[in-house]
């Protein structure tokens, strides 16, 4: 059974459909990248997994249990957890605050939070800022961040939305051991991202978006050859036939 | 612990104070104080650190005032139990109130707000039959001195600030945070946001309507615009943010400042009373934003840090010079 399974799942936002009866499945330990050209729909999916918008038709089944109509707090207590693209940190509560509250809202016992908060500052290197204010930190420091307060919720699947952006290449590959180190532990990811560099190299699988709709799915080597992809991405001329 | 017999000095001062005042107005004016940090920090409970600010709070005030003296005048109830009542009632009033206007969000929640006290104001109004209408509620009854009403006050005001103060202790207080930086980052931890508020706008609602029961006992009068007036819900407001939005002894340092200078402006002028009041206000969002406790503790550590060092030097020359 897979963790997550997809069906059906459509929204249209007026006359745009934004998601198409889209079919997909993210299997445990995996790490599959969602990918697709600007405007494919790619954040409306994650909006509709976590609860943040409702589907006009589809099914969602997360651990075989369907997630209709449930609020995203709901949700993330069923282990479904995002991160947004924007960050969004608390602004004026600490570091440790910030991490803090994913993990009060996972459990209420104070020692069992405290340590959970505490494995997801150390995990992301924030344990030594703890203290300091969210503006004071640099915009790699500000997406660790965001992937710790994810963390202290203790998710089963993570669904990460642009992680890299505004990375730098260094930065980048620290994120990437870091995202394999998360996935050994047992937490399963996905990834909406542009860098292809990045993409190609994490994921096991990936699943590509244009206008709502999926094109294709495949190992990475497989996808970034498909003529369909390339098109979509760089247009006709450079698919070739 | 240094905080708890900084608390334990302040009560002990509050409760021997009518010992040593036995001025009228003076105590009067304790009264309403305490009254306001009562008010304060229910309102701030919501409003400071639930981030919803809310413009309708005498809806609530008013509820309390009224449940208690109806109570009281029909049924011959004690106002000191009527006034329980009255405060489950706002309870239970700011059930519907949170399922209709949490949907909206920042200007728009608080116009909401601000329309429902309007509405229960003209309710109340027209319900002549069981309200007296315009013309208002007496009471009668004797129900004692000043100082009597003043340990009451004292009392409700101790509670209040014991429970919120339990509230936003617990792991409540960092989900009311939170919320207030930002929901739907909450919503995606596993907050739950529509609850939190709910609760927040209950344990807000209740308090203030013991406020509002206490009221109509001590005026010993009422009438819809007295007790369901916008200026009560702004002066709530007003004591927190100058006080100390999101803090928990905010709107009690607040009510110390602003009660009794609206009391001594209202002496003076009904038309300077306005208008400084309002200057008085423009002046602390213009220089304290953030209230008066911040900066004020942030003054206190600086003082006592210097404090400190002059008494390591003075020991440390006396050590050196024997």
């Amino acid at each position: 059974m897979s963790l997550l399974q997809v069906t059906g799942l459509t929204r249209r936002f007026g006359g745009l459909v934004a998601v198409n009866r889209l079919d997909f499945a993210v299997e445990s330990a995996e790490i599959v990248g969602l990918i697709g050209p600007n405007g494919a729909g790619k954040t409306t999916v994650f909006s509709l997994l976590t609860g943040f918008l409702r589907p006009d038709s589809g099914h969602i089944l997360f651990d075989g249990r369907p997630l209709a109509g449930l609020s995203p707090h709901k949700i993330c207590a069923r282990g479904l957890v995002r991160t947004f693209q924007s960050l969004k940190p608390f602004p004026r509560l600490t570091i440790g605050e910030n991490v803090a509250v994913g993990a009060l809202a996972r459990t209420a016992d104070p020692r069992l939070s405290a340590r959970h908060a505490a494995e997801a500052l150390e995990w992301m290197g924030l344990a030594d800022l703890a203290g300091r204010m969210p503006n004071e930190l640099p915009i790699g420091h500000l997406k660790m961040l965001e992937m710790a307060k994810a963390l202290a919720t203790q998710p089963r699947l993570l669904l990460l939305d642009e992680p890299y952006a505004g990375l730098t290449p260094s930065e980048g590959a620290h994120f990437s051991d870091v995202l394999q180190q998360i996935r050994k532990r047992g937490v399963t990811i996905c990834l909406i991202e542009h860098a292809m560099r990045f993409v190609m190299a994490l994921c096991d699988r990936i699943v590509v978006l244009h206008h709502g709709e999926k094109i294709a799915e495949g190992q990475a080597a497989a996808v970034a050859g498909d003529p369909t992809v390339i098109k979509a991405y760089l247009g006709k001329a450079y698919a070739r036939s | 612990m240094r905080r708890l017999l900084w608390a334990l000095l302040a009560l002990v001062i509050l409760v021997a104070y009518p010992l040593a005042v036995r001025n009228h107005f003076f105590l009067h004016l304790s009264i309403m104080v305490l009254l306001y940090a009562l008010l304060g920090t229910a309102w701030n409970l919501l409003g400071g650190y639930t981030g919803q600010i809310s413009f309708g709070h005498a809806a609530f005030f008013g509820t309390g005032a009224y449940t208690s003296t109806i109570l009281l005048l029909r049924y011959g109830i004690s106002p000191w139990l009527g006034m329980w009542a009255g405060a489950l009632l706002a309870l239970l009033l700011s059930l519907p109130l949170g399922w209709l206007t949490f949907r909206l969000r920042g200007p728009y929640f608080a116009l909401s707000t601000l329309a429902f006290a309007e509405i229960i104001r003209v309710v109340v109004y027209n319900w002549d039959s069981l309200t007296g209408g315009g013309d208002g509620l007496n009471i009668l009854t004797d129900l004692g001195g000043v100082v009597r009403f003043y340990y009451i006050i004292l009392a409700l005001a101790v509670a209040g600030f014991l429970v919120i103060g339990a509230c936003v202790r617990s792991h409540w207080g960092y989900f009311l945070n939170a919320i207030r930086e930002d929901e739907d980052a909450a919503e995606a931890l596993g907050v739950p946001v529509t609850r939190m508020k709910v609760i927040a706008l209950a344990v807000s609602a209740f308090f203030v309507a013991l406020g509002g029961g206490f009221f109509a006992s001590y005026q010993l009068y009422i009438n819809p615009d007295l007790v369901y007036e916008s200026q009560i819900s702004i002066q709530m407001i007003v004591v927190t943010i100058v006080g100390g939005v999101g803090k928990l002894e905010g709107p009690a340092v607040g009510a110390l400042i602003i009660v009794p200078l609206s009391e001594y402006f209202r002496g003076i002028s009904p038309v300077a009373n306005p208008l400084i009041y309002g200057a008085f206000i423009v002046l602390f969002m213009l220089f304290l934003p953030e209230g008066v406790v911040g900066p004020a503790r942030q003054l206190f550590a600086r003082l006592a840090a210097k404090a400190g060092d002059e008494h390591k030097h003075i020991s440390a020359s006396a050590g050196a010079s024997s």
